[in-house]
């Protein structure tokens, strides 16, 4: 049985649609990140998913039981909002128990769940401050307690990293990865930052313009997008994309150049259509000019960027970056062939934007 | 180009603008002061020194006898007990007044500044409409409706027409200061199981000092300087320091005693003074406490 089940929301404000039917099934204690641009909707259906916001058609079901009419309270779940939404007026120890007390918990009960939680996440000296004596990252902390004293089993979160400092945040994201183990509660975490995403989640939700485009494991998403959306978002630099057609022969074919595709692996019959194909910057390998299935291109200039380096190239009046050694970039010399490693590339349809 | 060229020396040079800063503040400040420091020497001389008709001369003798008088002997109307008996008008009517409107348009302010959609600004523009009609257009409405429900010319009634009348202003203040707070409190608070009203008054009217001490203080002023309202609402045994004070100054009975007026009105005006200073150190505090709320 899934934790969480979405299906088919459905979600417009006046006449702009927000959410396009959206489905998803996540499993108990499974680390869930929804990826996707501003203005993606992904806030909203975390909203929708908490109840803060009410869809326009579809249900959300947690632990079997559908909630979709209940208030955020009876859910049973929990939230870590982006600014910590700490309530300024109250000491960190009533934020804590501010919850409990509304529902009417027994005072020992409290203190229990206070100290648990204050323990967990090392916060037992600030109990007593206020959230305006706390640093960014203490809010952080005492804003993911607040949540886990409400619920540890499920825990939504929004964006609660973009407002912490380069360090901080990656210090966070681990522990946070580690709370997850430690609990074993399901998490649902909104962010754009696709490091985020590739190093925490189980599973990956891309969204783009109110859909998910792919829901899957982060290392599939980003060496198997399933679209040209997810297959330009993710991955930094972005994924190089070259326009062409399939010629139902098992070729792909751009302007004079023809790349032979046996080595991939299509997830239909390879019919003759438009096609783009799109291939990593490590999945690109730089050979003499003229070899045959390679594609002519013009050095622009290098970036060193310590570890390795990326060559950027003018090819077929597009830009292209290529991953290579420090020293190979070096010497590069101006006019060179590229070769695809076509078993790693993906291709995508010109007129549906799927993977083909 | 020279770098000397450059760093050219401002034509007036800071200095000579804090002369010139200070200078303006002073002159305004006389000017405002000087009707007041007259009030005051004249309120302190006697009789006999007013009849000289010398308005501007410093008290020669000063004494606080037309304060003793004006405070509880001077006739307003056909009684001569002072002003006292409307000090304590004035203070059951205001002080209930000023607590509910300004609680009611804190509360009205937030719901309003929650609730996003047409309908909210629809209901804030009609609330504003409110704040631009003028209490002269409004009373007879509001005489004829008061008097059907019996409430015309009561404690009750004068009480109930300062806070509708200060509704409009006080919901407008609160409901501009809310809109300033984030959403997500709202949402937590939501998301912990707190109802509208408990969020309001657990997480939302704490922190609110600010504007609280600030409306309160405007609507304070307000109803305590009101005359209007007091003289047609208030009913013969609850009249207002203010119409009681008119009422001394206006008596047509016996000699005009100027300094018995001044003295009265001065009494008048000195709870509004002293809510100001106390005030004042509130407003200190309440940025003291804003500076760590980050």
């Amino acid at each position: 049985m899934s934790s969480i089940s979405v299906r088919r929301i459905k979600k417009s404000f006046a006449a702009l649609t927000i959410l396009h039917s959206v489905d998803m099934e996540i499993e108990k204690g499974e680390f869930v990140v929804i990826l996707g641009p501003s203005g993606c909707g992904k806030s909203t259906l975390l909203n929708v998913i908490a109840g803060l916001e009410e869809c326009d058609e579809g249900q959300i079901v947690i632990e079997g039981k559908d909630v979709s009419g209940l208030e955020p309270s009876e859910r049973g779940l929990a939230m870590v909002f982006q600014s910590y939404a700490l309530f300024p007026a109250m000491t960190v120890r009533r934020n804590l128990s501010f919850g409990m007390e509304i529902a009417g918990t027994p005072k020992a009960t409290v203190a229990e769940k206070v100290a648990w939680v204050a323990k967990l996440l090392q916060i037992e000296a600030l109990l007593d401050r206020k959230p305006g004596q706390l640093s960014g990252g203490q809010r952080q902390r005492v804003a993911i307690g607040r949540a886990l004293v409400r619920s540890s089993s499920i825990c939504l979160f929004d964006e609660p990293l973009s407002n912490l400092d380069a360090k901080l945040r990656a210090e966070t994201r681990v522990e946070l990865k580690q709370l997850h183990e430690t609990l074993g509660s399901t998490m649902i975490y909104v962010t754009h930052d696709q490091i985020e995403a590739m190093t925490m989640a189980d599973r990956v939700a891309v969204m783009h313009k109110g859909k998910v485009e792919q829901f899957a494991h982060p290392q599939s998403v980003y060496e198997k997008p399933a679209s040209l959306f997810v297959a330009g978002f993710v991955g930094s630099p972005a994924m190089n994309f070259l326009e062409g057609n399939l010629d139902g022969l098992g070729r792909f074919v751009t302007g004079d150049v023809s790349i032979d595709t046996s080595a991939y692996a299509f997830e239909g019959p390879p019919l003759a259509r438009e096609a783009v194909l799109g291939v990593r910057c490590e999945n690109i390998s730089i050979v003499e000019r003229g070899t045959p299935q390679t594609i002519p291109a013009m050095l622009a200039f290098t970036e060193l960027l310590g570890a390795d380096a990326l060559a950027w190239f003018d090819c077929l009046g597009k830009r292209f970056s290529v991953r290579l050694g420090v020293e190979a970039a070096r010497s590069m010399r101006k006019e060179v062939g590229l070769r695809f490693d076509m078993a790693k590339a993906s291709l995508f349809s010109v007129a549906s934007e799927r993977r083909l | 180009m020279t770098s000397a060229a450059i760093r050219r020396e401002p034509a007036f040079g800071p200095r000579t603008a804090r002369v010139g800063l200070y200078a303006f503040l002073v002159v305004s400040a006389v000017f405002f002061l000087l009707p007041l420091l007259l009030v005051i020497m004249n309120s302190l001389k006697p009789m006999e020194e007013i009849r000289q008709g010398n308005l501007l001369a410093l008290p020669i003798n000063p004494n606080f006898d037309a304060w003793v008088s004006a405070w509880q002997s001077a006739c307003t109307g056909l009684e001569c007990a002072g002003i006292r008996p409307g000090l304590w008008n004035s203070i059951k009517i205001t002080v209930p007044s000023v607590v509910i409107s300004t609680l009611a348009g804190a509360l009205n302010g937030y719901a309003l500044a929650q609730w996003k959609s047409r309908h909210a600004n629809m209901i804030m523009l009609l609330v504003t409409v409110g704040l631009f009609v003028p209490y002269q257009a409004m009373l007879y409405p509001t005489v004829k409706i008061l008097s059907n429900v019996g409430l015309f010319r009561t404690y009750l009634g004068i009480v109930f027409v300062h806070v509708i009348y200060g509704l409009p202003y006080t919901t407008l203040l609160f409901r501009n200061f809310y809109v300033g707070v984030p959403d997500e409190i709202s949402r937590a608070a939501r998301m912990e199981g707190a109802s509208f009203l408990r969020t309001f008054w657990s997480i939302i009217l704490p922190i609110s000092t600010n504007i609280l001490v600030v409306v309160a203080i405007l609507q304070f002023t307000g109803i305590w300087n009101d005359y209007l309202l007091g003289l047609i609402f208030a009913g013969n045994d609850n009249l207002p320091m203010t119409v009681q004070l008119t009422n001394i100054v206006s008596n047509a009975r016996g000699a005009a005693n100027p300094n018995v007026n001044m003295a009265a009105a001065l009494i008048t005006a000195i709870p509004t003074l002293v809510v100001y200073f106390l005030s004042g150190r509130y407003f200190v505090r309440g940025i003291a406490a804003g500076a760590v709320k980050g």
